[in-house]
């Protein structure tokens, strides 16, 4: 947790938003620190985007307050909040030039024309996008498109920027660019980012805080390795990475003292000592093998290196669970 | 079961449909030649035969049609009492088109924006019911309504407003002895019965605009009233421009709705009635005709300059 006199980017006090009898936002307390890059993960309807439109003023708070550097949001609306947004479908205005789209934010704010066109082809060199100023977005590819929306919620030097789901859109190669690109910019520039996301590895990737969310709750905030090595419930174990959940019966089948674990599949190792079982399902993902073994009553799942060969289903395998593999979780 | 074969059936149709199947192209063919044939030769040649006309002149003495070419009856055009009609079905069409618009933008954006389910469905209701009753209905009970004895007169006599009505109607141009027999009353009347060929574009086109437009917009800084202007009307655009062709061309056009409620001026769909009709004078008829058709032209040449397709 962060130093609670210290002064947040962001920052939630019981923060609920209900939609008629759903509970979007259930009561949740932040605290996003300045400069952070940090990511709110959590399935579809968990309310993280909620939050995000929560920051951005698209929403307004049922209960709690929410502060951005200090000041109190209360009744203030979007256009008077220093935060700005790089939406999950771009929102790019289709009527107008790349150029105007960019430069909208210092136009509606009466900065004179040359002084904002100026600015605009900064911003877009920025993102690496000169000369195409004249260009429609319909002209665009979905790549270049978001790096518009970048340069675009970028003009306006916004402390905090927002941004819902801005990879989703793009296909996996692209994706992995723009991660490294996003990142080195919020590097560069020094702007609290926080983002939207359902992709675990594209939180743990680019964060340097994640929020897991769930049922409009936050379950359990951290450092990527934190929340990766040490979930604190079995939800987030499950979530973030797909971690193998044993129940306490079973830890008393592995050895461990009874209580609930969080078992990571690569950190089980296949090998001639340990627990016999039987593969019952192979999935094979270029670098390594996911093997689903049973044990006795139990299922676990075990990452193998690809070179160890392949992983016939109904072949005998023996699981050695190294001292200290198992995470203990509270529930 | 087993025993079916999978093409079970083997009829003409079913051959039909095969063929269709492997070759688009025909069925597109087979569905575009009847409107195409419609429009190509009943309505352009028509419209085709209407122009041609026009360029015809009568001769004033017997009353006979001379087919000559000739811009004589465009000329006639000219003539003050002409002018002076064109210029009435002009500003009439003009102002129910603008007040029109500016009526319909406000409904159009609620039910657009705002309206879900059931009030959406009320919302449909409400704007096509009047279209279920008889156009001649409506401007006659618009008749009851306006006229010296009628409701109105009734409500603002109940109200003690009846002052300012007849100070409405003691005003040159827009007054009258009732409002059933002035320009205030026929420019209400089209109000009524073309208000909902504007609010349909309209909200058709604002249905298509994604809400995170107007969030970017807010979000980017903008007040309300920058969105609207600078996001929302440039989107809607498309939509205020078909809304306002339909109410433009329908005033324009319309001969009967100010013969029952109005000063029993002449419009320009009444002078084409009884040009083409007891006055057997065609060409001029088909001249004045060509009117409407010309400004359609020029209106949609200005919106295209405008950008008003640009978001097509």
């Amino acid at each position: 947790m962060t130093d609670p006199a210290a002064l947040s980017a962001v920052r939630f006090r019981g923060v609920s938003r209900h939609f008629g009898a759903t509970r979007a936002v259930d009561g949740v307390d932040l605290d996003i620190a300045p400069g952070a890059f940090f990511a709110m993960l959590g399935p579809s309807g968990s309310g993280k985007t909620t939050c995000l439109r929560l920051i951005a003023g698209f929403e307004q708070p049922d209960a709690g307050s929410i502060e951005i550097f200090g000041a109190p949001m209360t009744g203030v609306p979007p256009y008077r909040r220093s935060v700005n947004t790089v939406f999950q479908d771009y929102a790019l205005f289709p009527h107008m030039t790349v150029g105007a789209n960019v430069a909208y934010g210092p136009m509606v704010r009466g900065v004179p024309r040359a002084e904002r066109e100026a600015r605009a082809r900064e911003l877009l060199a920025l993102v690496a996008l000169s000369g195409f100023e004249d260009r429609r977005p319909a002209q665009l590819s979905g790549g270049q498109r978001q790096r518009v929306a970048l340069a675009r919620a970028l003009i306006n030097e916004p402390k905090v920027l927002l941004l819902d789901e801005p990879l989703g859109a793009l296909d996996l190669k692209l994706r992995e660019q723009m991660q490294v690109e996003l990142k080195s910019l919020q590097r560069r520039l020094g702007i609290t980012f926080v983002f939207v996301t359902h992709d675990q590895s594209e939180a743990l990737s680019m964060a340097d805080r994640i929020a897991v969310f769930n049922e409009g709750r936050i379950v359990q905030v951290g450092a990527p390795d934190e929340v990766y090595e040490r979930p604190q419930t079995r939800f987030v174990a499950d979530f973030v990475g797909g971690s193998n959940v044993v129940e306490p019966d079973a830890a008393e089948r592995l050895g461990l003292p009874r209580g609930l674990y969080s078992l990571r599949p690569e950190k089980i190792r296949l090998g001639e000592i340990g627990f016999a079982g039987t593969v019952e399902t192979t999935l094979y993902q270029g670098a390594q093998r996911r093997v689903v073994v049973a044990v006795g009553s139990d299922r676990l799942a075990v990452v193998a290196p690809a070179e160890r060969g392949p992983l016939p289903v109904g072949s005998a395998v023996r699981l050695f669970v190294p001292p200290g593999a198992a995470h203990r979780m509270e529930g | 079961m087993a025993a079916l074969p999978i093409d079970g059936r083997d009829g003409a149709l079913r051959r039909l449909s095969d063929r269709l199947v492997a070759r688009p192209r025909l069925l597109v063919a087979l569905f575009l030649a009847p409107p195409l044939l419609w429009l190509g030769v009943v309505y352009l040649g028509s419209l085709v035969a209407l122009l041609a006309q026009s360029f015809f002149s009568i001769d004033e003495f017997s009353g006979l049609i001379v087919r000559e070419w000739t811009l004589k009856t465009y000329g006639e055009l000219f003539r003050p009492a002409n002018l002076d009609i064109i210029g009435r079905t002009v500003t009439m069409a003009a102002l129910v088109t603008l007040v029109g618009a500016v009526i319909a933008f406000p409904i159009a954006y609620y039910a657009a924006r705002y309206a879900r389910g059931r009030t959406k469905a009320l919302f449909y209701l409400a704007v096509m019911l009047p279209l279920w009753s008889s156009y001649l209905v409506r401007v006659y009970a618009w008749k009851l309504i306006l006229a010296r004895e009628g409701i109105l007169a009734w409500a603002t006599e109940r109200t003690g407003t009846t002052p300012l009505l007849d100070a409405w109607l003691a005003l040159p141009v827009v007054g009258g002895p009732s409002l059933s027999i002035s320009y205030t009353g026929t420019f209400l009347v089209f109000l009524y019965l073309w208000l909902p060929f504007m609010i349909l574009p309209i909200q058709a086109a604002l249905e298509r605009v994604p809400g995170s437009l107007l969030e970017a917009s807010a979000d980017l800084g903008a007040r309300p009233g920058q969105t609207l202007r600078k996001v929302i009307l440039p989107l809607a655009l498309p939509g205020v421009v078909a809304g306002s062709i339909f109410t433009f061309a329908l005033t324009l056009g319309d001969y009967i709705t100010p013969q029952i409620v109005g000063s029993s001026t002449l419009y320009i769909g009444q002078a084409v009635y009884t040009l083409q009709g007891t006055a057997g004078n065609i060409p001029l008829a088909a001249a004045f005709s060509v009117v409407p058709i010309a400004i359609m032209v020029g209106y949609l040449a200005v919106a295209k300059r405008m950008g008003a397709f640009d978001a097509l």
